[in-house]
């Protein structure tokens, strides 16, 4: 139990001691001894040995974890606001069914929702074999106890193997609860899914230290194996009417859920013209816009080209534009086709939250700024001149 | 009013120092200061706020880890804390959420009477935002992520702003519950060279497998379901074309690139 040292693969190479924080390593008589008093089981020394392969993190199951082989098939929690699906639970149906087909077994929906029988329907039309609907009025609106209360109910009725949601508002809030219920294996916000289908086990790929690393996560002896995912990363599902499946809809004992909190009001902030995480396209200011009033400049691009507005921490520290339209590792994480970074230098911070933007372009007056390290296209020159004359372009070729 | 307000905490990297080792393509550890993770210093902030509007209260704060994060705790003294707590042994090393949430929720059990937890909404170097909602299930209370913005609060009683992607959601809470707060909340305080002495002086309670008496098959690598298969470094994008001239030029270029993309409805 622990950690442990091949000795036949270790050639004491002291790798491992200088990546441990703890100093618990030494070389002895050429091979690596961990001092278990001082190990922390961080993994850096397995990191660091990756080319040996000689250092393994040794887990054994719980002696009281479900038995993996009574768990099947692949289920996507699909989320929905007033009554309409929300895009990323296409991209989950889509990413699920691929799944499901590789391990050769189902693919369930679970929704739920009020009045909302015929979109469950749907979701067969989308991928699913199997569509379980819970129907009460008290679930019109997201709320922890009762999603959480009923999630966890389906996994125990229907004990998938897998589970996937979208990692939103919602899904990263109640699926951690689900997960300490039923004591699954929960990995957040991955952007990339695999099956090894050697050991029928779900990898889950994910970045950490706001996208420095990234780490591939597996839940080797519980069930299920439960994934949080990010969205605009998976492609959404295709609608196919000639597909059938099975729904069943369950109508809920309002008597039976137990809803502690109480929502007093929903408000759309429509300030923000567009949802920034939604976008396809995303204008950003930063420092280098100067002055919050150059700030249209970035709304007015928007709006020709059907985009939201964003901004780095620098510009939302200095009270130019509120929080809500941060990107970066303390704002939003973004993936939109586009992205138009303007007088933004590019801390590491920021490129966190934008980086996996599909395009990238870049206009700032220092030639050496960071940001023109990841732009597909970087603009030397000043911002405050290029953006009117660019959307006077696009407004002109649209005779908007 | 008396309200007794949990806060818990995470020592991280400081993370514009985190390096990774081009050679073995691991993270650089060495020499990396360790800091109270931001987010949780905007819960600190908004427990002191609670304890000051309420005119009575103690704000304890609690983390686990190694021994050396008592340094993190000791900064939130440091704010104005009150107690310090830190869960620390061997059986609980490599812990994944599921285990850090189990193991939590038996150090929050020491504690007393308590009515609200606070907790950052994610620790900025797993970004996982999971423990939170964890330690609420585990203790069975209820739970409201991302607030940022606390409206009213009793001691029986919570209203706050969940903030949603295209909005907010006034949500009402019973007490004792968990919350998880966003950096919109506030701007928190710097210490006082008052506090930075009573945080010298704070003995730190120490709290040990012994006296959680934990479900060993719950704690530690045993007790967590997940498992770190491999880590890599990224793939960096690297920089495409980089243009500079006339206004006029870098228009069309960009215009024409944008309509390539075919992005555009």
């Amino acid at each position: 139990m622990g950690i442990k040292v091949d000795l036949e693969k270790c050639i004491g190479c002291s790798l491992c001691v200088k990546a441990c924080g703890q100093n618990a390593i030494t070389i002895v008589g050429k091979k690596a001894v961990i001092d278990l008093a001082k190990c922390n089981l961080c993994t850096a020394c397995v990191e660091a040995c990756k080319k040996y392969q000689a250092i393994a993190i040794v887990k054994e199951a719980s002696s009281r974890a479900a038995d993996p082989a009574a768990f099947k098939n692949v289920a996507v929690f699909i989320e929905q606001r007033e009554g309409a699906v929300a895009g990323v639970s296409y991209e989950m149906l889509g990413e699920g069914r691929k799944l499901a087909d590789q391990l050769g077994e189902k693919l369930v929906a679970v929704l739920l929702g009020f009045e909302m029988q015929k979109k469950a329907e749907d979701l067969v039309k989308f991928g699913a074999d199997k569509v379980v609907y819970y129907n009460s009025e008290k679930l019109r609106n997201f709320q922890d106890d009762s999603y959480g209360q009923l999630v966890a109910e389906f996994i125990d009725k229907e004990k998938p193997a897998i589970v996937l949601a979208g990692a939103t508002a919602i899904g990263r809030s109640f699926i951690p609860k689900v997960a300490a219920r039923v004591w699954g294996g929960l990995t957040a916000d991955c952007t990339k899914l695999e099956i090894d289908t050697e050991k029928r086990l779900l990898l889950g790929t994910r970045p950490a230290f706001g996208g420095n690393l990234m780490a591939t996560i597996i839940c080797p002896h519980n069930r299920p194996q439960m994934a949080t995912v990010r969205h605009k990363v998976m492609k959404p599902a295709q609608r196919n009417d000639s597909r059938t499946g099975e729904v069943i809809v369950n109508n809920v004992d309002d008597a039976l859920l137990c809803i502690r909190t109480n929502i007093a009001n929903i408000v759309k902030e429509v300030e923000s013209t567009v949802n920034i995480t939604e976008a396809d396209i995303i204008v950003a200011g930063g420092r280098g816009m100067q002055d919050p009033k150059n700030l249209t400049l970035l709304k007015d691009l928007a709006e020709a080209l059907g985009g939201a507005v964003a901004a780095s921490r620098a510009a939302v520290d200095a009270g130019w534009i509120p929080y809500s339209h941060q990107v970066g590792q303390t704002g939003k994480t973004v993936c939109p086709k586009l992205y138009i970074a303007c007088g933004i230098s590019g801390s590491v911070q920021h490129m966190a939250g934008m980086q996996s933007a599909e395009y990238i372009i870049a206009i700032n007056k220092d030639p050496n700024a960071d940001i023109f390290q990841i732009a597909n296209l970087g603009i030397v020159g000043n911002a405050l001149e290029i953006l009117p004359a660019l959307t006077k372009a696009f407004k002109e070729q649209t005779g908007k | 009013m008396f309200v007794n307000i949990v806060v818990c905490i995470k020592q991280v990297p400081g993370t514009t120092q985190v390096k990774i080792n081009p050679d073995t393509g691991t993270l650089i550890r060495d020499g990396v200061e360790a800091v109270v993770n931001p987010f949780d210093e905007y819960a600190i902030e908004e427990a002191l706020r609670i304890k000051e509007r309420l005119g009575g209260g103690t704000v304890k704060v609690i983390t686990m880890g190694p021994p050396q994060a008592d340094e993190a705790l000791k900064s939130a003294i440091a704010l104005g804390a009150d107690e310090a707590f830190l869960i620390t042994d061997r059986a609980f090393a490599g812990s994944d959420t599921w285990a850090t949430s189990y193991t939590l929720s038996l150090g929050i059990k020491t504690l007393g009477k308590v009515d609200l937890i606070i907790c950052g909404k994610q620790a900025i170097d797993g970004d996982t935002a999971q423990v939170g909602p964890g330690v609420a299930e585990m203790l069975g209370i209820p739970f409201v992520a991302w607030v940022r913005k606390v409206e009213e609060v009793s001691e029986t009683q919570i209203r706050v702003e969940r903030m949603m992607e295209d909005g907010y959601e006034v949500v009402e809470m019973p007490l004792p519950g968990l919350i998880t707060v966003v950096k919109e909340i506030n701007v928190p305080r710097m210490a006082s060279l008052k506090g930075k002495m009573r945080a010298k002086k704070i003995v730190v309670t120490t709290l040990n497998a012994a006296v959680l008496k934990p479900d060993t098959e719950k704690i530690g690598l045993k007790g967590s379901p997940t498992q770190v298969l491999r880590s890599f470094v990224p793939q960096r994008k690297s920089g495409g074309e980089k243009v500079t001239g006339e206004t006029s030029e870098m228009v069309t270029k960009i215009k024409k690139t944008i309509e390539e993309l075919g992005v555009v409805r």
